[in-house]
């Protein structure tokens, strides 16, 4: 990918749930398109067969004992929301009709 | 008692020399005083710091005797403070009081050290200056023009300038060692999954990890000892003993071998006064009786751009969870998603950047080129390591190409800011422990840093190579604002 399209950074922003005005899109078209100009020099890489890592300090399987510890209370749950009703988080309607 | 490193403030505490309400009340002074320029901290916590004091000299008269008790320390305001404003650097936790404290504020607050406030930082650690705190700049004590360095910045010049002794950030990328560098202090950054991660407000979570800053080794030695530890609402952290590290502190390196990788002395833009004070310290390595070996880390080139395509891809799905529902402000839109648009609209211009980045690299049809080759490189940069570990104990090198920058002078570039952190970012990317200990001053009597790093969980050996150099030389000994300044 050479350059990014503003309808690309478009679709992008809106896959991120970021509202951007004209002035950021057309911003994050250069930056996002310099970035991927730099990163593209991994391309020389031969990476045939080399297996990818997701954890430099491999652990596997890491289990504890299925038993519930103290939890928050709902008050003290719902004490950062802008929005609550009967104890639990509001949001706007989903639906309507 | 300003001057004091932390651990001889220990010494007057357990002594019952000096109390830790006097200490306490010393730096709450200094901040008053020094902050209103420095701008280290976001959050002062003086009426909670007093009272921890005082439960601290209570414990202290019983006799008790600990790393930190009654010791006064900052942390970074992305580890969560219970009750505390924990903001992250960003407007979208504005005002966020969380309802717990991470794991390592636990240690603190069980060790009985004493947390003066929240420090200044980046946008969820995404940064090398703190020009992207949507709060405020910190400035480096050593020249106020000059970036203090990040994404820990404030916690790096809040030890500079005397107003902790001791401080916690994170390092991601570089985030612990890039502003202990420019601010002429210690700053280590264990191996991932030394110390849990609980608590710690995610940016890139298989690279984040806590790191603490001192004035001295031993003193960032003395941090690390109370915060590391296994924990098992975190399930990277790593189930095995915590060493005693100022017990590791013997300052004898006889026979140690200290790679040196030639990649990390070819950087286009290195400065002049850095290669030579680097060069002088692993000559000063060596006559303390250390073996230096040249060593490659030939894929370090590319860790730049592994670095950015891993740590955005996991920053993007990070992030998604802030949508203004559990927390953090809300902007109210023509339906949800558009409610959720307005709301992330609050996220600062690098976390926008990065969030961008990272959905793209993982979006279909780009997965595979990009993130999913970012993933077999990392694998590539690993192996290197592990190689340069059978042959060496420790590798040194810059901890950047350059001193501090100016203020503005990267902020529209995102290339030259993520240069910064070409010679921190490998060490995420592998499993190594590392940290930056001053090595010297520029021309414009700006401090360089002399990067170390140790093998996974070799936190003694790396620990006590940095020591030997810090006890042989005079760096130390230098104060940016000394008391009475």
């Amino acid at each position: 990918m050479a350059e990014l399209t503003i309808k690309d950074v478009e679709k992008i922003a809106l896959l991120a749930r970021l509202h951007l005005t004209a002035e950021e899109l057309a911003d994050y078209q250069g930056k996002l398109t310099a970035v991927l100009g730099y990163v593209a020099q991994l391309d020389e890489l031969d990476l045939e067969g080399v297996p990818p890592t997701a954890h430099a300090v491999f652990q596997q399987n890491v289990m504890r004992p299925d038993v519930i510890n103290s939890v928050l209370p709902n008050e003290e749950a719902l004490a950062n929301a802008q929005a609550k009703m009967d104890g639990q988080f509001a949001i706007q309607a989903v639906l309507d009709e | 008692m300003v001057d004091l490193t932390l651990t001889e403030l220990r010494d007057k505490l357990q002594a019952g020399d000096v109390s830790s309400v006097a200490a306490t009340e010393t730096m709450l002074a200094r901040i008053a005083d020094h902050d209103g320029e420095i701008q280290s901290y976001v959050t002062v916590t003086a009426e909670e710091a007093l009272a921890q004091a005082a439960e601290a000299d209570r414990r202290l008269a019983a006799g008790e005797k600990g790393a930190l008790l009654g010791v006064p320390v900052g942390i970074k305001d992305l580890l969560c403070n219970k009750g505390v404003p924990t903001q992250a650097g960003s407007k979208i936790l504005e005002g966020f009081r969380p309802p717990y404290d991470a794991f390592v504020v636990q240690q603190l607050k069980e060790a009985g050290a004493v947390i003066l406030g929240m420090t200044n930082t980046d946008e969820f650690g995404m940064g090398s200056s703190t020009e992207f705190s949507a709060y405020q700049t910190s400035k480096n004590p050593w020249n106020v023009e000059h970036v203090p360095g990040g994404s820990s910045g404030g916690s790096a010049a809040a030890v500079a300038a005397n107003m902790a002794y001791g401080t916690l950030g994170t390092d991601t990328g570089g985030s612990v060692r890039l502003p202990a560098s420019y601010c002429g202090v210690v700053g280590v950054r264990p191996t991932y999954g030394r110390v849990s991660r609980w608590g710690a407000i995610a940016y890139a979570s298989s690279l984040d990890q806590v790191g603490t800053f001192g004035r001295t080794v031993q003193d960032a030695a003395a941090m690390l000892g109370v915060v590391a530890g296994y924990d098992e609402r975190d399930s990277t952290s790593i189930k095995t003993p915590v060493p005693d590290y100022e017990a590791a502190l013997t300052g004898d390196i006889k026979g140690l071998r200290v790679g040196v990788p030639k990649e990390y002395f070819v950087q286009d833009g290195m400065d002049e006064d850095v290669a030579t004070s680097v060069r002088a310290a692993i000559a000063k390595l060596e006559a303390l009786g250390a073996e230096i070996v040249e060593i490659s880390i030939p894929h370090s080139q590319y860790a730049l751009s592994i670095y950015y395509l891993i740590a955005t891809a996991e920053a993007s799905s990070n992030l998604g969870r802030y949508d203004g529902v559990r927390y953090g402000p809300r902007v109210t839109g023509k339906d949800v998603i558009d409610s959720t648009r307005r709301t992330r609209g609050l996220f600062g211009p690098e976390a926008k950047n990065r969030i961008m980045l990272g959905t793209f690299v993982l979006s279909a049809g780009y997965y595979d080129a990009y993130y999913g080759r970012a993933l077999k490189a990392r694998t590539l940069l690993i192996n290197d390591f592990k190689e340069a570990f059978k042959h060496v104990d420790v590798i040194a090198a810059p901890t950047c190409p350059s001193t501090a920058f100016r203020f503005g002078e990267r902020m529209n570039d995102p290339i030259q800011m993520y240069l910064t952190d070409i010679y921190t970012v490998s060490l995420n990317l592998s499993a190594s422990c590392g940290l930056s200990v001053p090595c010297g001053f520029d021309r414009d009597g700006l401090p360089i840093g002399l990067q170390l790093m140790g093998n996974t969980l070799q936190e003694e050996t790396l620990l006590n190579a940095a020591y030997a150099y810090e006890q042989a030389t005079e760096w130390h000994h230098k104060n940016a604002m000394p008391a009475g300044s």
